[in-house]
């Protein structure tokens, strides 16, 4: 049952490139699966970021992407047998606070904003700086919240303001805020699941800049977008997820843009990514 | 640098929104409850401008506007509790049985806030963890809660005298410096929870759990222990509340509570959180309350047949609800009716 999860004998795609395969990766996830209901989201898969690096993640509609995030997050609990590793580190008692404690963040599909909040509540949601009487600190989180927007949000609107609600800004300032709280609390890892969605141009230009920053300054990376034009320039490595298995694992050095689209289109069809082989 | 950090965003051309812009729905209350005590004036000065009738409300609102602070915070979460009066029964009967059975009167009174927090919890958990619409499960412990009280009871009420309960009556119905001491309790509460809802950790949570439950959990918010919290912060509130009553009357009657219901949803949302959750003020609740607390006590002194208090009543709170949300509207830009 071991090769069920790729389907797949070639040791490269299973392991990263030589280079990193030495580390200890950030974030593992050792033959997890998802249940809801009667649907498998996610079958036995392994799956790992090493330090520095960015993943990208692909995969059609419904291949688990998304799942695999929130289980990665701590908002999915993985069904029975699955193990998340920390650094290393077997952590059974994952949770979201927990895992943005260890420094991962988010910055989520459907934006988790809440709307109706000024922005400077929204920049700090779920984890609130508090003053020495243990009470919200809330002159920094407005004076911080400011200086984060002009900053490094750098917004074409002219009337955002941190007191202003988030239901009052266009869809690319809120992607803006969603991913400033993700760089302000310097994480170690950073996941962005379709972050380009229902962006401009610039904005999304700025996005995929932000992701770049991210390998810069040594920290790592899983990238999540259906545009493959997005994805490819900027990971290390890529996963290719297809009904909620692991169908291929590429080093970017390995496969070319061209090739790499061939095999999407040959998973979607046959579920498999090599012509040959069965699934 | 902090100084440079705030000059920045004056460059934006639009700065901060105003005042009225976040506090704007607060102003249709607070504009019925001014106009509403002018004509009070107008109609019987002698009343209303003595200080007697404040007396005697402040008396009497505390009994559904102390419940109705600690509801905001249910309300803010997109909950409701329609429990609580039965809670206020329920924990004063709990104070006293051990009260009568002769122990020490602060063991009572652990006894009843203990009985309000573990209504409050189940109210809590079957809400938040078993996800039952609370509409529906808090009518349910309301029945549950009052059987539970009418069966320890007996049906019977407890007489609450002077000389057995001295220092309880203190507590609940003193009158330092003149002052009916339920309404000073009433302002210390909305201090008090005015701090954990804006200056905690907790209260920005109850916001953003109210708001957007899914991105308040992704984001790691414990969505069903601030819920749960919530709702035993009201059973704990409805106690102290069921207790003042009692007090306040020599006599805890096995119908405590009866009649604070509706005062006290009313309160929380003429007050102006959203029934949609998300926003809300302890402030806001508590002029609101007064504000209902003062109808009934003003068209009596005001020489209105007492007929006239619930019309007056429900027009006062048609009118405010309808002002607030139109106010709301004109401030968002936002159509004011519906297609």
């Amino acid at each position: 049952m071991g090769s069920l999860r790729t389907g797949m004998t070639d040791d490269d795609l299973q392991e990263g490139p030589q280079a990193v395969d030495q580390q200890t990766p950030v974030i593992e996830l050792r033959h997890v699966s998802k249940t809801f209901g009667e649907v498998r989201s996610l079958s036995g898969v392994d799956f790992k970021v090493y330090p520095g690096e960015i993943v990208g993640l692909l995969g059609d509609n419904g291949a688990g992407k998304s799942t695999l995030v929130k289980t990665v997050m701590g908002y999915h609990r993985p069904d029975a047998g699955g193990e998340i590793l920390f650094k290393g580190e077997p952590i059974h008692d994952w949770s979201v606070a927990r895992a943005r404690k260890l420094g991962i963040e988010t910055v989520y599909q459907e934006r988790a904003l809440a709307e109706k909040q000024p922005i400077w509540r929204n920049m700090f949601m779920g984890r609130e700086p508090l003053n020495k009487w243990g009470l919200l600190d809330v002159g920094k989180m407005k004076t911080e919240c400011a200086r984060l927007m002009s900053e490094h949000m750098g917004f074409t609107s002219a009337a955002v303001h941190p007191e202003n609600t988030v239901m009052t800004m266009s869809g690319g300032e809120k992607q803006g805020v969603a991913i400033t709280r993700a760089l302000y609390f310097e994480a170690e890892l950073v996941i962005l699941d379709e972050p380009t969605m229902g962006l401009s141009l610039t904005e999304t230009k700025k996005t995929l800049d932000f992701v770049g920053n991210i390998k810069k300054a040594g920290k790592s990376a899983i990238f999540i977008d259906h545009n493959i034009f997005h994805v490819y320039p900027v990971v290390d490595r890529l996963y290719v997820l297809d009904r909620g298995k692991v169908a291929g694992v590429y080093a970017k050095s390995e496969i070319s843009m061209d090739d790499l689209i061939d095999r999407l289109y040959r998973v979607a069809r046959t579920g498999s990514l090599e012509e040959s082989t069965a699934p | 640098m902090t100084a440079a950090a705030l000059a920045k965003p004056k460059t934006n051309a639009n700065g901060a929104p105003s005042m009225l812009r976040r506090h704007g729905s607060q102003l249709g209350i607070l504009g019925v409850g001014l106009a509403m005590w002018l004509s009070f004036v107008v109609l019987a000065p002698t009343v209303f401008l003595d200080v007697d009738i404040y007396k005697a409300f402040a008396e009497s609102t505390p009994f559904f506007a102390i419940p109705a602070l600690a509801l905001t915070f249910v309300v803010i979460t997109g909950e409701i509790d329609l429990s609580f009066p039965s809670i206020m029964a329920l924990g004063t009967a709990s104070f006293c049985q051990v009260a009568e059975a002769g122990y020490p009167h602060w063991l009572a009174l652990i006894a009843g806030f203990s009985t309000g927090a573990a209504c409050g919890w189940l109210n809590g958990a079957l809400v938040s963890r078993l996800g039952i619409p609370s509409l529906v499960i808090t009518i349910g412990t309301s029945f549950l809660y009052r059987g539970i009280e009418l069966v320890m009871q007996n049906g019977a009420g407890v007489a609450l005298t002077d000389d057995k309960y001295a220092s309880m009556l203190q507590i609940f119905t003193g009158r330092p410096f003149g002052i009916p001491i339920q309404s000073l309790w009433a302002v210390l509460f909305t201090a008090l929870l005015w701090v954990l809802l804006n200056r905690t950790r907790f209260g920005a949570h109850v916001f953003l759990v109210g708001d957007n439950p899914t991105s308040a959990r992704l984001m790691g918010v414990n969505v069903v222990r601030i819920k749960t919290m919530c709702f035993i912060l009201t059973g704990l509130f409805a106690v102290f509340s069921g207790l003042m009553t009692s007090f306040v009357g020599n006599y805890f009657w096995p119908t405590t509570g009866d009649g604070a219901l509706l005062s006290s949803i009313a309160s929380v949302f003429l007050g102006g959180t959203s029934v949609f959750g998300g926003t809300g003020t302890v402030l806001g609740t508590l002029v609101a309350s007064y504000i209902i607390g003062a109808i009934n006590a003003g068209i009596v002194s005001a020489g209105v047949n007492a007929f006239y208090t619930q019309l007056v009543f429900g027009l006062v709170i048609v009118v405010s609800v309808v002002l607030q949300t139109i106010i709301e509207r004109k401030l968002q830009r936002r159509p004011i009716l519906t297609q």
